[in-house]
């Protein structure tokens, strides 16, 4: 019987999480690359829906692992879900989506299980019959190629937008779905979550923006935000900021952009003064344009940037700005 | 309330990083700072420590260099420090790490256990919940404000794109820390000069080594990322490369 690797999928608020479509994708790369057999599991109460949504793409079976203990979710629920589920399935690779909800489970899952798990990893390399996982480290500065030394069941997570959700492959027919009704016993669950809701109510929404200019710490003092904004206006597009800007302060929670804040992908995005650290970078590397200025020829934005300045935004703005509207009233 | 912070010097933002000559590590010739999400988490535990009394305790793994993070956080006002101090500390991936931590806090009774969310140099962010299921607690992640209740806390837990949630929780519990929870304080004269008469206990890994054993994953091999895109450098002056960039901006990203 062939190993098998099984993509876990999330759902949340009754709808699938997109990113999962991301981990299918790099699941079926994987189950190429290895031969294994790609199989699938959706968790939580009455999911049966996404279960088939997931059966419609290329993919041996998938399994609704089902208690109504499952929702909410929970990080003791869902471990103790999982790990009955592993154990009776004993796939040799787990694969989840490096999203805020994996993070809060799958140390607890694989520590549970006395494994690891290699985590927010951006690509997978085959090495004389060895896996290895690439993972981003020092904020992105320097890359690792991490594999396992321990038995299966190895675990991993894949970052937001490391594979195409809308490269997935769909299946030539719907695959079996198996109903797996998971025992979760009094008092596993310790955490009693309230509803989930939204701090205040968003009076920008940057997905829309076209343009955006977004500062980082290199702009030092929250009075030179005031550049930034200039040049947003020039340019008709919207201020941004990495999330130091925010926890400060001196740009209200609404600007920030990243993991935690509001994921873009504009025409133009304009990093002034933003080092690029993978919590900023995920929030927005799908940019059609990335113009980055910056002192530090180092930093991780000159990776993913289009057009790059090393130098100080304090030096290089001022005039940038006059240029911008000198070509827009010119032309 | 009796705090246990996990804390972890790492090397600084904008330190230049080397590679060690087998391309395994970075070059330990660098400048280390505190982790900044642990920062957090140390704030936040002298604030609930000032809030409903108690000890704040931190704790660290690490070369003899990481006892300056202990320094620090007992000069902003921890009560006493742990320190994990032996070379085969260095290089424990976070599930070898969290049972060293659980084996050298075995006879102590803390409420909460709190870490940063994770780390600036691996970024796995496992640590703390790795320590949690190791002794059976519950535990919430990339928490942004605690409030003691009669059953507990209550926790304001982060949720992606802006969304967020309370979670109210047995203790003792675990908690890993989200940056900008709270704004941090300095260490002022008095908090340093006290600092030095305050418990700073040694552990070795003789003393830890049944908790300890091999890594379950191992670095092959570290190295500069290959650059997949194309970045073109704009070179000159300021005003140059200003027009430089309106050029580019109208002709290829046609914004203007």
């Amino acid at each position: 019987m062939s190993d098998t690797i099984l993509v876990v999928v999330e759902q949340r608020e009754g709808k699938l999480n997109r990113v999962s479509w991301e981990t299918l994708t790099a699941g079926q790369a994987l189950a190429a690359e290895t031969g294994w057999t790609l199989e699938a599991a959706v968790v939580g109460s009455g999911v049966g829906n996404f279960a088939n949504e997931v059966a419609a793409k290329k993919v041996a079976k998938v399994y609704a692992v089902e208690s109504p203990k499952l929702e909410p979710y929970t990080p003791d629920a869902f471990s103790a879900a999982l790990k009955q589920i592993i154990e009776s399935k004993q796939p040799k690779l787990v694969l989840m989506p490096h999203t805020y909800q994996v993070r809060d489970f799958v140390p607890k899952l694989a520590t549970a299980m006395g494994r690891t798990a290699i985590s927010d990893c951006i690509g997978y390399k085959k090495e004389g019959g060895k896996l290895l996982f690439t993972r981003q480290m020092f904020q992105g500065k320097l890359a690792a190629d991490v594999s396992f030394t321990c038995d299966a069941p190895w675990f991993v997570t894949f970052q937001n937008g490391a594979f195409r959700g809308d490269k997935v492959e769909a299946g030539a027919s719907a695959a079996p779905v198996e109903t797996v009704n998971v025992q979760i016993a009094d008092g596993v669950i310790r955490d009693k979550p309230q509803e989930v809701f939204k701090e205040a109510k968003q009076a920008v929404d940057l997905t829309q923006a076209e343009i955006i200019v977004s500062v980082g710490r290199g702009i030092k003092e929250q009075k030179n935000i005031e550049l930034a904004k200039q040049l947003a206006e020039a340019l008709g597009g919207e201020l941004a900021a990495s999330r130091p800007i925010c926890d400060s302060g001196w740009l209200p929670m609404d600007r920030q952009i990243g993991s935690s804040g509001q994921t873009v992908a504009p025409k133009l995005y304009l990093a002034l003064g933003i080092s690029g650290a993978i919590q900023h970078i995920v929030g927005m590397k799908g940019a059609k344009t990335i113009i980055a200025i910056n002192k530090d020829s180092e930093a991780p934005i000159f990776e993913i940037a289009d057009l790059a300045v090393v130098g100080s935004l304090f030096d290089i703005v001022p005039p940038l700005i006059e240029e911008v509207k000198k070509a827009k009233a010119g032309s | 309330m009796k705090i246990l912070v996990c804390m972890k010097q790492v090397p600084q933002k904008d330190a230049p990083l080397k590679l060690n000559e087998s391309g395994t590590w970075i070059r330990e010739d660098v400048s280390y700072e505190v982790n900044e999400p642990d920062a957090y988490a140390l704030e936040e535990a002298l604030r609930q420590k000032e809030k409903h009394g108690g000890e704040v305790v931190v704790i660290t793994s690490g070369p003899a260099r990481a006892q300056q993070v202990l320094r620090e956080a007992l000069a902003k006002g921890a009560d006493r420090a742990i320190h994990l101090e032996d070379n085969a500390f260095v290089g424990l991936d976070a599930y070898n790490t969290a049972r060293a931590f659980a084996a050298a806090i075995k006879d102590e009774t803390f409420d909460l256990i709190f870490t940063g969310l994770q780390s600036d140099d691996y970024g796995y962010a496992q640590t703390g919940v790795v320590v949690a299921e190791l002794l059976g607690w519950p535990h919430a992640t990339i928490i942004m404000q605690i409030e003691k209740n009669d059953a507990g806390i209550r926790v304001k837990r982060e949720l992606e794109a802006g969304f967020f949630q309370f979670v109210d929780m047995p203790l003792p519990a675990v908690l890993t820390i989200q940056s900008g929870i709270n704004k941090l304080r300095y260490a002022t004269l008095i908090g340093i000069k006290q600092a030095k008469n305050k418990p700073l206990r040694k552990v070795s890994m003789a003393d830890v080594q049944s908790a300890v054993s091999g890594n379950l994953q191992k670095i092959e091999r570290l190295y500069v990322p290959q650059k997949t895109k194309n970045t073109e450098f704009l070179e000159g002056s300021a005003g140059e490369v200003a027009k430089k960039l309106v050029d580019k901006l109208r002709n290829e990203v046609r914004v203007l």
